[in-house]
C-alpha cells in the first residue's frame, strides 16, 4: 500500500492506494504552523494501527519551498561568485549580499586566473558579521572544473566554524550551462534550506509519531521523487512541485500514452501542460519562480489569466475575459460577473444563487444588446476561445523550440496531441467545447479533487546526468555528483553513455528507486573532434542520461488507477 | 555609464553538429560548439529581449533567385546548406515582420564566396546565404536599397559578384589585402559594373590591423558611404576570422573591437561568415556581438590573453590605413562622373573572369556582357564554361528592370538555343522568374 499526501498551501490531502486502486481519499485544511497535526489529521482517517505495517511507501508533495520563496519568507544569503569576463557584474547581482570574486575559468574548465585568499576570507568574515549563515559559492564554468569553488568553500569553512553554517556549491546544483541561472539556484537553495529543513523535521516527528519504518519521499520540480533525507541538502529541487504533482496525478488516473494536452482550470488561472507520447514535457532551461531563472529541472506549465471566476467585462461591444480575479462568482456573493455565472445560467452546473447570476450578466447583455441567456452563451464561448488559443500558442512555441543538427531539423518531430484531460472546479462543463476547439477527444481524469496526492503517490524517481569527456585533458566529469576521474585518451562515447548508465543507476537507487534496473534513456550522446593545427588532438564527449518522469512499476504497463 | 537603449534582437542559431566538410577541415562540427558553451552559460537566451529562433530551410525557388547553379541548385547543396540559408532568411523575416529590431543568424556553413554561377564550393562556400537572402526580402517585402558590409577576413568576393551590376545594393568589403590572403581580390579599383559603379567598395587592409585601424575605416569610410547611399537595411557579412588569434589570417581585431565595430555600425542583420579560431575567438567574439547588438553592456567581454598593449598596430599600418581610406574615398567621390570615362561609346561592355573553385577544384572560364543603361543596373548576359565539361549561358535581368533591358533580355533568351551548352538560364530578379531550357 502506498499513502500520497499532497500538503498544499490551504489543503492538506491524502491517498491510500493498493494495487491500482484508490481505497481512501481524505482531506484536513493546512496548519502552516503545525503542520504536524495536520499530517496527523488528513493520515488518521486512512490508516490505523492494522494498515500501518502494510505500507511500501508514503510520498509526500508540498508547496512548502514554493511559499517560502512566495511569500518573500527566506533568509539572507550571501553569494560568493567567480565571473572573469563577460556580462557585467550588476547583471549578475541578486541583491546587496552578492559578491563577485576574482578568479576565471574558460569554458573548456581551465584556470585562466586563480582566486583571491584574501578577498574571499574578507567578504566570508563580512558574512559572518552580519549574521549571514546561508552561503552560495558560484563560478563561471564550475560545471567544467568544480575546482574554485571547492577552494571558494574551504576558506568560508575554515573562517567560521559555527554548525549552523550552511554552504552550497554552484557545480552540485544541475550539470546544465548557465551562470546567472546557477547563481539563482544556489541561491534559493539556501535561502529556503532552514525553512526546509523545519518542515522535514515535522514530517520525521509525524513519521517517528506514528511509528513508520519505511522510506519517505518528496516529490520534485520534475515530477518525480527523492528520498526525504537527500532533500535536505537539495530543498530547491522541490520549488513548484505542486503543478508537477497534478500532471503526474493525471498521468497516473488516465495512464496516457500519447500526445496530449491537460488542463487545471481554477479560479483564477488556467495551468497548461502538454505530453509528448505520455511522457509530460521539461522546462527548456530550468523552472522560474518569483522572477528566478533556475537551473531545477521541472515540467512544463504555463499559466494564463482565465479561470472561473475571472472577472468579465465588455468593451466597444467586446467580451474581455480575465486576467483579474476580484472574489468568486456572483453567484457565490461575488462582487463581478464571471465564466461560472455564464454556466450556471446556461444550465450546465449547479453552484451559488442562479439569480444572482443572472442579475450579475444584466449588464453584460444590455452592453451586448442581447438577452441574458446569449450573453451568457457569449462568455462561456469566449472562456473556451480564449483557453484554446493559450493552448494552440503553447503547442507552436513547443513545436518551434530550436534545435542545432541537421539531423533533429530534418527529422522534426512535431506534437499532434488528439487527446485532452481536463480537470479543476468547471472541468465538467468546460471539456467538451475546448475538445470541439482543439479538434481532441477531452476526458475528465477520476479522483480529480485529490489528482496531486495520486501523482505524488505513484511516481517514480527521476534524475538527470551530464556526462563531458575531454580526451585531450584526459578528464571525464560529472559535475552535479562532484565526480572528476581520469581517462584514457582512447575514450570513446561508448565508454562515456556505459559510465553515465553505471552512475545513474547507483544515484536513482540511491535516492530510492523501487525498481532494481531502472528505465535509463540516453537524452544526448555527441562527440566532436578537437582539431588544434590541422590534426585531431582530442576527442570532446558530452552524454546525457536521464530517468523520465511517470509511474512506480505497476502502472507502466498502460494500466489506469479504477475508482 | 549610461544606460543604451535596448533592442529586441532575434538569434537563429544552428551550429549543424553534424555537418564538416571533411573531419579535420575547419568547417567542421566543432566549429560553434565552444560559442554554444559560451552563449548558454552566460546565459544570453534568457534576456527578455533576446530571442532564439529555429531557422527555416530554404527552397530551390530561393537558391534560383540569387544564383545560376549548374546544372541545378539540388545537384549543389546539402541540407546544410539549406538550413544555413533558412537560418538567413529567418532572420530577415524576424526583423522586417518587425518582430524584432535586428537579428544575428549564427549559422554555418558559410556563403560569401560562392558567386553568380556556382559549379561547385569555394573559399568552403557552395552557395551565397546573404544574396539568397536579400532576394529573399526584395521578392516577399518589394524593392529595397540594401547594403552588405562584408567584416571577414577575406574579400566578399562571391556577394561582390553577385551584386556587381546592381546599383541597388551597395557590397563594402574590409579584408586583409589580397596580395597577402585568398581569394587574392578586393583592391580598391574593384568598384563595380559599368551601371553600378560605387555600390561595389573594396577597402583592402595591411596584416597586422588592430581594432583602431577598423574602427578608423569604419568612421571615414563605411559610415559616410552609407549615409549617402540610404540604405532601407544593413547586413553585415560577420565573418570573425580578423581576430588576432586566427589560425589562418593575420589581422590583430578583438572582441571588444567587434562588438564596438557592430554597435557603430548598427546592422538590421547580421549573418555569420568565417572565423576559425574555434576556442580562443568565436565563444568572446560572437557573446560581444550579441550584447552590441542587443544594447547591454558588452565592457566586461574580453578572450582570456587579450593583452592590447601586444595587439596595438605600428604607426606605419595606421598610415597605410589613412592612406587607403582617403584613395578609397577620393574614388568615390567621382563615382558619377566617371561613367562616362569608363563606357565610352559602348552600348555592352564585356569583363572575362577565370574563377577557381579552392574546395572542389573546379577551373571556370566566364565571360560577363552587361548592356550600359542609365535606367537600370543592365542586362546581364553570362556565358560560363568549367573544366568539369559543363557550359552554359544565363541571361539575367535586374530589380526594377527598364523597359529596353527587359525586352533585349526576353529576345536574347528566347533566341538562344541550347547548342554546345547543357543548360540556358532566364534569372529575372525583378519579378522572381526562373527559367531553364
Ligand atoms: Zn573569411
Ligand atoms: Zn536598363
Amino acid at each position: 500500500m502506498i499513502l500520497g499526501i499532497d500538503v498544499g498551501g490551504t489543503h492538506t490531502d491524502a491517498v491510500l492506494i493498493d494495487h491500482l486502486r484508490v481505497l481512501k481519499k481524505a482531506k484536513a485544511l493546512t496548519n502552516p504552523e503545525n503542520l504536524l497535526s495536520s499530517l496527523l489529521e488528513v493520515t488518521t482517517e486512512l490508516v490505523d494501527e492494522a494498515t500501518i505495517d502494510q505500507l511500501e511507501r508514503v510520498v509526500l508533495s508540498t508547496t512548502i519551498s514554493t511559499n517560502a520563496i512566495v511569500q518573500h519568507k527566506v533568509d539572507p544569503v550571501g553569494i560568493m561568485a567567480v565571473s572573469g569576463p563577460g556580462l557585467p557584474p550588476a547583471l549578475l547581482q541578486i541583491d546587496s549580499n552578492t559578491h563577485i570574486l576574482s578568479g576565471y575559468l574558460n569554458h573548456r574548465g581551465i584556470e585562466i586566473a586563480t582566486i583571491d585568499q584574501e578577498e574571499a576570507s574578507r567578504i566570508a568574515s563580512r558574512f559572518r558579521s552580519e549574521g549571514i549563515r546561508n552561503v552560495g559559492i558560484i563560478g563561471k564554468f564550475s560545471t567544467r572544473n568544480p575546482k574554485q569553488e571547492l577552494e571558494l568553500r574551504e576558506i568560508v569553512r575554515k573562517l567560521d566554524h559555527d554548525p549552523l553554517q550552511h554552504v552550497s556549491l554552484g557545480h552540485r546544483m544541475s550539470g546544465r550551462l548557465n551562470f546567472p541561472r546557477r547563481i539563482a539556484t544556489a541561491y534559493l537553495n539556501e535561502a529556503i534550506f532552514r525553512p526546509y529543513q523545519r518542515f522535514v523535521t515535522q514530517v520525521l516527528r509525524f513519521v517517528h509519531t506514528r511509528k513508520i519504518t519505511i522510506p519517505i519521499y518528496i516529490l520534485k520540480a520534475d515530477g518525480g521523487t527523492f528520498d526525504i533525507a537527500q532533500s535536505v541538502e537539495y530543498p530547491v529541487q522541490t520549488i513548484l512541485s505542486g503543478p508537477a504533482a497534478s500532471i503526474m496525478g493525471i498521468l497516473a488516473t488516465t495512464g496516457c500514452g500519447s500526445d496530449a494536452i491537460a488542463l487545471d482550470i481554477g479560479g483564477t488561472t488556467t495551468d497548461i501542460a502538454l505530453f509528448a507520447a505520455g511522457v509530460p514535457l521539461f522546462e527548456a532551461f530550468g523552472v522560474t519562480i518569483e522572477g528566478h531563472r533556475t537551473l531545477i529541472r521541472g515540467l512544463r506549465t504555463k499559466s494564463i489569466g482565465v479561470g472561473g471566476d475571472s472577472v468579465v467585462r465588455v468593451r466597444e461591444g467586446r467580451i474581455f475575459i480575465g486576467p483579474e480575479r476580484e472574489g468568486v462568482a456572483a453567484a457565490c456573493g461575488g462582487p463581478f460577473p464571471t465564466p461560472t455565472d455564464a454556466m450556471i445560467v446556461l444550465g450546465m452546473t449547479v453552484i451559488g444563487d442562479a439569480e444572482k447570476a443572472a442579475a450579475s450578466l444584466t449588464p453584460i447583455a444590455a452592453a451586448l444588446n442581447c438577452p441574458v441567456v446569449e450573453a451568457a452563451r457569449a462568455i462561456f464561448d469566449e472562456t473556451c476561445r480564449k483557453i484554446a488559443g493559450h493552448v494552440r500558442a503553447v503547442l507552436d512555441e513547443t513545436n518551434n523550440r530550436p534545435v542545432y543538427t541537421i539531423h533533429e531539423m530534418l527529422e522534426g518531430k512535431k506534437l499532434n496531441p488528439r487527446t485532452l484531460y481536463v480537470v479543476g472546479g468547471p472541468a465538467g462543463p468546460l471539456a467538451p467545447e475546448l475538445g470541439r476547439l482543439l479538434d481532441c477527444e477531452a476526458h475528465i481524469p477520476i479522483h480529480a479533487e485529490v489528482a496531486n496526492a495520486i501523482g505524488a503517490a505513484l511516481a517514480r524517481t527521476t534524475a538527470e546526468m551530464t556526462l563531458l569527456a575531454d580526451t585531450e585533458r584526459r578528464t571525464l566529469t560529472i559535475a552535479e555528483e562532484g565526480f572528476q576521474t581520469p581517462i584514457p585518451p582512447d575514450f570513446t562515447m561508448e565508454d562515456a553513455i556505459r559510465i553515465g548508465r553505471e552512475k545513474l543507476r547507483e544515484k536513482v537507487l540511491g535516492m530510492g528507486a523501487v525498481e532494481v534496473e531502472p528505465e535509463i534513456e540516453v537524452v544526448e550522446a555527441q562527440e566532436f573532434n578537437m582539431v588544434r593545427d590541422y590534426h585531431t588532438s582530442g576527442k570532446n564527449i558530452r552524454v546525457k542520461v536521464q530517468v523520465k518522469p511517470g509511474c512506480i512499476a505497476d502502472l507502466r504497463r498502460g494500466d489506469v488507477l479504477c475508482r | 555609464m549610461p544606460l543604451k537603449p535596448q533592442k529586441r534582437t532575434g538569434l537563429v542559431f544552428f551550429p549543424a553538429f553534424d555537418w564538416a566538410i571533411s573531419p579535420c577541415h575547419p568547417e567542421r562540427e566543432e566549429r560553434l560548439l565552444y560559442t554554444q558553451d559560451q552563449v548558454f552559460e552566460e546565459g544570453l537566451l534568457d534576456f527578455d529581449n533576446i530571442r532564439e529562433y529555429k531557422p527555416g530551410i530554404a527552397t530551390a525557388e530561393d537558391i534560383n533567385r540569387a544564383h545560376i547553379c549548374v546544372p541545378d541548385a539540388g545537384s549543389v547543396v546539402t541540407e546544410s546548406h539549406l538550413i544555413s540559408a533558412g537560418g538567413a532568411i529567418t532572420a530577415a523575416e524576424k526583423v522586417l515582420s518587425g518582430e524584432v529590431d535586428n537579428a544575428f543568424a549564427l549559422v554555418r556553413p558559410p556563403g560569401h564566396h560562392a558567386m553568380l554561377v556556382v559549379h561547385g564550393a569555394r573559399g568552403f562556400c557552395n552557395v551565397n546565404i546573404e544574396a539568397i537572402m536579400i532576394e529573399y526580402i526584395r521578392h516577399h517585402y518589394g524593392p529595397k536599397r540594401i547594403a552588405v558590409v562584408d567584416t571577414d577576413c577575406h574579400h566578399g568576393d562571391g556577394t561582390q559578384d553577385i551584386y556587381w551590376n546592381d546599383p541597388d545594393t551597395l557590397c563594402i568589403s574590409i579584408h586583409q589585402d589580397g596580395r597577402t590572403l585568398y581569394p587574392g581580390t578586393g583592391f580598391r579599383d574593384e568598384f563595380g559594373g559599368p551601371n553600378a559603379l560605387g555600390a561595389t567598395v573594396n577597402i583592402p587592409l595591411p596584416p597586422q590591423t588592430s581594432d583602431v585601424g577598423f574602427l578608423m575605416v569604419l568612421d571615414r569610410v563605411i559610415l559616410p558611404i552609407l549615409d549617402a547611399f540610404k540604405p532601407d537595411l544593413i547586413v553585415n557579412s560577420a565573418g570573425q576570422d580578423n581576430h588576432y588569434t586566427d589560425p589562418i589570417t593575420n589581422m590583430r581585431f578583438s572582441a571588444q573591437g567587434y562588438a564596438l565595430l557592430n554597435e557603430r555600425l548598427a546592422p538590421d542583420i547580421c549573418v555569420l561568415e568565417g572565423g576559425y579560431s574555434i576556442e580562443k575567438a568565436l565563444p568572446y567574439v560572437n557573446v560581444g556581438i550579441i550584447l552590441a547588438m542587443a544594447g547591454l553592456d558588452y565592457s566586461h567581454v574580453r578572450e582570456p590573453d587579450y593583452d592590447p598593449l601586444s595587439l596595438r598596430q605600428s604607426p606605419d599600418i595606421t598610415r597605410a590605413i589613412e592612406e587607403e581610406a582617403r584613395a578609397v574615398m577620393g574614388l568615390w567621390r567621382e563615382r558619377h562622373e566617371m561613367k562616362r570615362r569608363v563606357v565610352g561609346a559602348n552600348r555592352y561592355m564585356k569583363r572575362k573572369k577565370f574563377i577557381y573553385y579552392d574546395t572542389d577544384g573546379i577551373s571556370e572560364r566566364q565571360e560577363e556582357t552587361v548592356r550600359v543603361c542609365d535606367d537600370c543596373g543592365g542586362l546581364v548576359m553570362i556565358e560560363s564554361v568549367a573544366d568539369t565539361g559543363n557550359s552554359v549561358f544565363a541571361v539575367i535581368l535586374p530589380g526594377r528592370c527598364c523597359p529596353e533591358c527587359r525586352n533585349d533580355g526576353e529576345l536574347f533568351f528566347e533566341r538562344t538555343n541550347r547548342g554546345k551548352h547543357i543548360r540556358v538560364y532566364f534569372q529575372d530578379r525583378e519579378r522572381g522568374v526562373f527559367l531553364v531550357k
